[in-house]
């Protein structure tokens, strides 16, 4: 599905990434964990193509996507919800939505079913996204990549900073939407139970290089909470 | 009493003027942030085409409105053409697009030196818009010229059209959600590089639009953009970058405020105040008139 392979990525002259290779599976999830400054969010960034890899190759569905824009690669089937809760803050919440969906074949529809996931969203349709909780914007931030209809989906750190009765919510509404197939998820998470829940396939990223990967499950949660221990 | 409506009145069509003048940049400066020098010579360009129209179409009424549309598109290509030689290069860089853009600016003067001469030229404003109306009769009468209620009237309709696109259009969301955060913009499947070439056009398009109306109201020259363009600049910055509303109004109230001024002193004292007036009002508010609250940090 999604092959990230053998990728080298940075900032200006220091790199971040030194070979990192990840692969989805396809209509399943993949997480990613590490600590503070591992590289985690640049993995994303440049699975999105908001960064240029200096070595290795991005492939969706075959295809080398390496060096085309991120809004080609939503064209192409990729949604990315970035972290820290980002959304359009002097659009309404229907107009953060509606954004994605013009233009769209059935893009009306696709709003209608975020809605149906997020449906907290509909009675705040007319509020500036600015103003919005930070639980609120994080709904709308992942219902708006859904409205794209993604086949991958790449969530950072998606419950991060959010309350505690929302986290449970937006962790539901993931595990549901990658337990109804067609939809591959790539998940950057801190919060180690709910990253082991909901992936088969599991990466720790340490200073830029995969230190340790392996089958998901609860079963292999003890090993990787040592392995972030280290 | 007629005095204070007749001040006001001219008032109104000076900031109906402005207007006209900074709309245009409310899109590329207010919206997209380009300090774009040459927006100016979009308005000149405006002007020629609304003389070279003027001379292939001899009916005066018929060739002003025909130079409507077809200002807005020459003007709008001007501006297209500009983004993507050089300033989608320089998005991130501002002093850089000034400096680019005043050059730009310098070189489409000359331009327009070389293909229409150093002189100014005039066109003929048609029959229709030469007299005037009488808004209060009696002895000491109050008349408008038809001129300036037209530009007033082409400044609203401007204004609406800005504001629906800008609000109820796919166009118009885009726009504004390329302006408030670029790259989420691009992971939500929006191609940054057209909108930011199609806002340059709309934006270019209104200077041409302008360009015509000026027309109405002086002489055209390769320099006429130049002696407008800080004006616009300046409703902008009181009237609070990317706030239309805030364009509006302090494009009108400017236009008052530089009339009664006038009534009072002279034309080049009441310019000074109204510039003494504006950076008291920025010290006071140096984010303009308005401004937009927001929980987020984007």
């Amino acid at each position: 599905m999604l092959e990230i392979d053998d990728v080298r990525v940075g900032y200006h002259r220091s790199t971040v990434l030194h070979g990192v290779s990840v692969e989805v599976p396809k209509d399943g999830v993949a997480a990613v964990l590490g600590h503070n400054g591992a590289g985690k969010s640049t993995l994303l960034r440049a699975a999105v193509g908001l960064l240029t890899p200096t070595a290795g190759r991005v492939r969706l569905d075959g295809e080398d996507i390496t060096r085309r824009r991120p809004h080609e690669r939503v064209a192409r089937g990729m949604a990315y919800v970035p972290q820290g809760q980002q959304a359009f803050p002097h659009l309404t919440t229907a107009e953060n939505l509606r954004l994605v969906a013009d233009g769209r074949r059935r893009g009306k529809a696709a709003v209608d079913e975020a809605l149906h996931l997020f449906p907290a969203l509909r009675t705040l349709a007319s509020r500036r996204a600015g103003l919005l909780s930070g639980g609120q914007r994080q709904q709308l931030a992942i219902a708006r990549a859904l409205v794209t209809g993604p086949r991958v989906l790449l969530l950072d750190e998606p419950t991060e900073g959010i309350q505690p009765s929302v986290v449970t919510e937006i962790e539901e509404t993931i595990l549901a939407l990658a337990g109804r197939g067609g939809l591959s998820v790539l998940l950057v998470e801190q919060h180690v139970g709910f990253a082991m829940r909901a992936a088969q396939r599991y990466y720790v990223l340490e200073s830029g290089r995969v230190t340790s990967s392996g089958t998901g499950g609860r079963e292999a949660e003890a090993s990787v909470r040592e392995a972030l221990s280290v | 009493m007629t005095v204070i409506l007749g001040q006001t009145f001219t008032g109104i069509s000076i900031g109906a003027v402005l207007l006209l003048i900074a709309l245009g940049l409310s899109l590329t400066f207010g919206q997209m942030n380009v300090i774009n020098m040459a927006h100016g010579e979009f308005i000149m360009a405006g002007a020629y085409t609304t003389y070279v129209l003027q001379k292939s179409i001899s009916d005066a009424g018929m060739s002003l409105l025909v130079a409507l549309p077809v200002a807005f598109l020459v003007s709008g290509a001007l501006g297209a053409l500009l983004e993507w030689l050089l300033i989608r290069r320089l998005y991130l860089r501002p002093l850089d697009t000034l400096l680019v853009t005043w050059g730009v600016s310098l070189m489409l003067q000359q331009l327009a030196r070389d293909i229409f001469g150093a002189p100014n030229v005039q066109t003929r404003a048609p029959d229709w818009l030469t007299g005037n109306v009488t808004l209060i009769g009696g002895a000491d009468p109050l008349t408008v010229a038809n001129s300036r209620l037209f530009i007033l009237g082409l400044a609203v309709a401007a204004v609406v059209a800005l504001a629906s696109t800008l609000r109820l259009t796919p166009l118009g969301r885009r726009i504004r959600a390329v302006v408030q955060n670029r790259d989420l913009a691009e992971v939500s499947g929006i191609s940054t590089a057209r909108v930011d070439r199609t806002a340059f056009f709309v934006g270019s398009g209104l200077a041409g639009i302008a360009g015509v109306a000026l027309t109405l109201v002086g002489p055209i020259g390769p320099t006429m953009g130049t002696n407008v363009i800080i004006d616009a600049f300046l409703v902008i910055v009181v009237g609070g970058i990317g706030q239309l509303k805030g364009t509006v109004i302090v494009a009108f109230v400017l236009g008052v405020l530089q009339s009664v001024l006038e009534y009072s002193t002279t034309v080049s004292v009441a310019k000074v105040l109204v510039l003494v007036a504006i950076v008291a009002f920025l010290q006071w508010r140096p984010q303009g008139l308005y401004t937009l609250r927001t929980r987020s940090l984007v």
